[in-house]
């Protein structure tokens, strides 16, 4: 199979296990091309793509703009921040003043959990969820598998633990969707606080304690603190966060075994992870982001076969 | 379905004998010369050209495998995209001779993205075309082989199949046949 069951990807829930297959295979090729002499193939040479990110963000954007680029799409930006938002335009409106010069895809983060969805009925193009609220990041889903992949061998029959910010984390509940998808075994492990009620039901371990997630798992994907989503208290201090669920060498020396310390940005260094273990061999923190324009193009490329 | 044979293997096992007295005579000790496997189906001709000119002349002439998928100028234009496959090229072609190497030369078209994809690469010095079978009258672009294993005339409603061993065929084996018309 070389195509895609899907013309938009809106989120991992809705593909299928071969769609992620092909997708982290198609990755790979790109990986290669991103690393010869000339980076640039000319797939994309008659698409225009726009970036709409109604939600701040730098290295996601900055990562699909690279991809777009690297399979020579034209691309135009837009954020929020200085649109016509601003004045009172809707969503749809926004998008199809967009569309109607003449663009074949777009890439699009939102605070509304659910708004490529709701964009991807409303307009022709295709839509590449590019994060909604708390709901989905589907390319950052993706790109941490292909990384355990690349580090590991293989996803199937691997323990991940999620740590940290489950609740208000789109990476989160991608991720679960995708390492199930392809057979792995997950952890989620936080607070008590900042663990949805009924994650459970999505078919993953909880853990409250993060000694006992470390010693479980063979990749720790470490979250952060989404301070910004927060409207209420979920603990009492970062200070006592970073105590009882900060990840350190210490912690990491006392396991009987070595396992891959990876993070999806941005850290908040002192509080989730300490500088020695983001900045040590454990850590597959910088591979993660190049993993991502790989596989940034791999979604894009496959995503603009599939339109006829 | 009819199938005609076109080479069999004692005749593919000459013509691949040919093409390596032909590379020595033109690349003496292939000091400055490299070949390049098209994917999917050059890599395995390429593996064989390479063995095979080390029994000859004792030179392993470095070689690697080249996919232009993304590169193709039918993206988007075809039913179903095609699939990529590894680009393995652990030099640079910069000031090289390059031999490209595939098994059926049709269209053109695969040959011309690969020329694309090679300039990732480098810029050579010069490039050759190998190809086991040279369609005739079926070409795009203005392309020809160097290098030809054998020259024929075909239809566009047929294929050209070529077999190998080592893919869990009986014997290496090219053949004409006519496509589905399903």
């Amino acid at each position: 199979m070389s195509q895609l069951s899907t013309k938009h990807l809106l989120g991992i829930k809705n593909i299928t296990e071969s769609d992620v297959q092909l997708i982290l295979e198609t990755a790979a090729n790109f990986k290669e091309v991103i690393n010869r002499p000339i980076k640039k193939v000319p797939s994309l040479r008659d698409i225009t793509i726009a970036n709409v990110f109604f939600e701040n963000s730098t290295r996601t954007k900055l990562s699909f703009e690279l991809a777009e680029k690297r399979l020579s799409a034209d691309v135009v930006n837009f954020s929020s921040s200085n649109s016509s938002v601003k004045k009172g335009e809707t969503l749809v409106d926004t998008v199809n003043n967009i569309l109607s010069m003449k663009v074949d895809m777009v890439v699009m983060r939102h605070s509304s959990p659910g708004a490529p969805h709701f964009l991807s009925r409303n307009v022709k193009a295709n839509i590449v969820n590019a994060g909604d609220g708390t709901h989905e990041h589907p390319t950052q889903a993706l790109l941490d598998s292909f990384s355990i992949k690349e580090k590991l061998g293989d996803v199937a029959g691997k323990k991940v633990a999620i740590i940290g910010d489950i609740l208000h984390s789109r990476v989160a509940l991608s991720n679960i969707f995708c390492l199930q998808k392809l057979g792995a075994e997950v952890m989620v492990c936080g607070p008590i606080t900042l663990l949805p009620k009924y994650v459970e039901s999505l078919g993953v371990k909880v853990e409250l304690d993060v000694r006992k997630a470390l010693q479980w798992c063979d990749v720790a994907n470490v979250l952060r603190i989404q301070l910004e989503r927060q409207q209420i208290k979920y603990f009492p201090s970062l200070r006592e966060y970073s105590l009882y669920y900060g990840i350190n060498r210490k912690m990491l020396e006392e396991l009987d075994k070595e396992i891959v310390i990876m993070h999806p940005g941005p850290i908040n260094r002192g509080v989730e992870l300490s500088s020695d273990v983001a900045d040590s061999e454990h850590a597959i923190i910088l591979e993660q982001v190049q993993n991502g324009v790989a596989v940034r193009m791999a979604v894009l490329y496959l995503l603009a076969g599939a339109r006829n | 379905m009819q199938k005609r044979l076109v080479l069999d293997e004692g005749q593919i096992a000459i013509t691949l004998r040919r093409f390596c007295h032909q590379l020595i005579e033109n690349h003496d000790d292939f000091e400055n010369t490299v070949l390049l496997g098209l994917q999917p189906r050059g890599t395995l001709l390429v593996d064989k050209i390479v063995s095979l000119l080390q029994e000859i002349s004792g030179v392993k002439v470095p070689s690697g495998y080249l996919d232009a998928t993304f590169h193709r100028d039918d993206f988007r234009r075809r039913d179903l995209p095609l699939k990529a496959n590894e680009t393995k090229i652990d030099f640079l072609v910069e000031g090289k001779k390059v031999i490209v190497v595939d098994d059926v030369l049709y269209k053109g078209r695969s040959v011309r993205a690969a020329m694309d994809a090679m300039i990732a690469f480098g810029r050579p010095q010069k490039v050759e075309l190998m190809v086991l079978v040279d369609r005739k009258l079926t070409r795009d672009y203005p392309i020809r082989p160097d290098y030809y294993g054998i020259r024929i005339n075909t239809l566009e409603s047929q294929y050209v199949i070529v077999e190998w061993k080592e893919q869990g065929h009986e014997k290496d084996a090219i053949w004409i046949t006519e496509k589905d018309k399903n």
